[in-house]
């Protein structure tokens, strides 16, 4: 039988907080972990894989969280590759299941990246020593500015603007408007983005996404056992996983890891752009939105600043993407990966109230992690509702 | 701007090529000998062939500019003290695209494309290694 509808997202909660200096990581990850098992009508008795990444992990970090939940899973998974990583999480959880290895998974976030006044995109002082950073370190690489990069290229190469950037920004503040645990939800224009201050040109304050605190988790189990739970089973009917880095110094910088992760999911879903209803896009700047759908195909690679023009990646229009607000608006704890898994099986089962996507049946989810223009991964994910 | 103070660099015995050879004022590439790529960053051996005869060359020291980001906002030392910097991909006349900064240029007069040379900035040791950190300046 096919990985292809034999798994499913049975429970997803986001947690409601976006400030939280009164908690721990782990807290955050167990009472996000208790919303999910109760949404998928399970206990923490039921969970036998863990998986979990976070800020401040260590490589042996999910040892110490299963310690912490007082779990002893049959399967085990603390891929770091960024903040896509629960978006591949979904994916490895998936595999694990369908091979019999496991049943239950619990994939969970936690971070307090904005009461720790973690610097998190324009930081990047501290030196390391893998073959890596020690490029990067003495020339002031930060995050915003590997992103920024690509932005200018494609300004360069294209003729985008930064106003069709800004209107990704306007769009996900829209969705945010409607969403009540949204941090920021006063409604912003494109003139309001241009006039915000220049971080790493060409991208501005409002191009970039805002930190929170916050956390999230998802519970994945069997098609067949989701079938006998209380929500509609969400059905994870594609998964592609993928890195692009600078090469041995060919690296094409608007070519990202989603151009290997998409067609993967696509593929293996048997579906195609067109029968998509909306996405979840990681949005931790403006340009990874553009890059990422001309990536993914749903416009040829140049052609991403008309494509999020006159409305179509707002609630209503062709194709709505990150109706929650995003990491541009709703929250940003460092790895927004998880949220996109969150928001996806909200909107599938017709939870998501004011800012619903009328008749969401199938959703694209992509995940982006680390810093696009110099190394990133990227994980894919098409779900699905019978 | 053109006085750019770096964090001195990590040199591994994989990488020392290139940061000694900057303290030397020259771009130091590597190329295999068995199947002629030329590689950056550097490593141990040729991840094209995985073969262990690497060599070093001096390379010309002149490229254009790929992309770049003037960056305004940058927390960390010595970077805040020094804002607003260029980060950018230098491609060089080898092939390689290698991120580094541009100096010695108005940052609003930069554009794609336009020729850059190389040029080092003396990263001071307490053990007599002579390394430097390589940026580049308009031709």
């Amino acid at each position: 039988m096919t990985l292809s509808g034999a798994v499913a997202i049975a429970g997803a909660y986001e947690h409601p907080t976006r400030w939280a200096p009164d908690k721990t990581e782990f807290q955050i990850m167990a009472e996000s972990a208790k919303g999910a098992l109760d949404d998928a009508g399970l206990t923490i008795r039921d969970v036998d894989a863990l998986f979990a990444a976070s800020m401040t992990m260590s490589g042996m970090g999910i040892v110490d969280l299963a310690e912490y939940l007082n779990l002893k899973p049959d399967y085990l998974d603390g891929t770091n590759i960024g903040g896509s990583s629960f978006v591949a999480h979904v994916a490895h959880a998936a595999a694990a299941i369908h091979a019999g290895l496991c049943e239950v998974a619990l994939v969970l976030y936690g971070s307090t990246a904005a009461s720790n006044a973690m610097a998190i995109g324009t930081g990047m002082g501290a030196e390391r020593r893998d073959p890596s950073a020690s490029f990067s370190t003495p020339y002031g690489m930060t995050t915003v500015g590997s992103y920024a990069l690509v932005a200018q290229l494609h300004q360069q190469r294209f003729g985008t603007t930064s106003e069709q950037l800004a209107e990704i920004a306007v769009a996900m503040r829209h969705h945010a408007s409607l969403n009540p645990h949204a941090k920021m939800r006063q409604p912003i224009t494109v003139e309001d983005v241009l006039a915000s201050r220049m971080i790493s040109e060409p991208l501005h304050l409002l191009d970039c996404c805002i930190i929170s605190d916050g956390g999230g988790a998802v519970v994945v189990t069997s098609a067949a056992r989701a079938r006998d739970l209380p929500k509609p089973p969400v059905l994870i009917l594609g998964c592609g996983e993928a890195v692009a880095h600078q090469e041995i110094g060919r690296a094409d910088l608007l070519t990202t890891a989603a151009s290997q992760s998409g067609p993967k999911a696509f593929g293996m879903a048997g579906v195609t752009h067109d029968d998509i209803d909306f996405c979840m896009i990681y949005d931790s700047f403006t340009i990874t939105v553009l890059a990422t759908l001309e990536n993914l195909g749903f416009c040829k690679i140049g052609d991403g600043g008309s494509f999020v023009s006159d409305g179509r990646i707002r609630l209503g229009g062709a194709l709505p993407v990150n109706p929650d607000g995003g990491g541009l608006s709703s929250n940003h704890p460092g790895m927004r990966g998880i949220f996109l898994v969150i928001e996806a099986t909200k909107q599938l089962r017709g939870e998501c109230g004011e800012r619903q996507v009328e008749g969401a049946r199938l959703a694209c989810v992509h995940g982006t992690g680390g810093t696009l223009g110099v190394a990133h991964s990227g994980a894919t994910l098409i779900l699905g509702v019978e | 701007m053109s006085e750019l103070t770096h964090p001195a660099p990590y040199a591994s015995w994989e990488t020392r090529g290139w940061w000694e050879g900057a303290g030397r004022g020259e771009i130091v590439l590597q190329r295999c000998t068995s199947c002629g790529v030329v590689q950056h960053k550097p490593r141990a051996l040729c991840v094209s062939c995985l073969g262990d005869t690497i060599e070093h060359f001096v390379a010309s020291g002149r490229g254009t500019i790929h992309t770049f980001t003037v960056t305004h906002q940058n927390v960390a030392p010595p970077w805040n003290g020094q804002l607003p910097y260029v980060l950018a991909y230098v491609e060089l006349e080898e092939g390689p695209r290698v991120l580094t900064n541009i100096v010695g240029a108005d940052p609003a007069e930069l554009r794609i494309g336009q020729p850059v040379v190389a040029d080092f900035a003396a990263t001071p040791r307490d053990d007599g290694e002579a390394f430097a950190v390589p940026r580049f300046r308009p031709a």
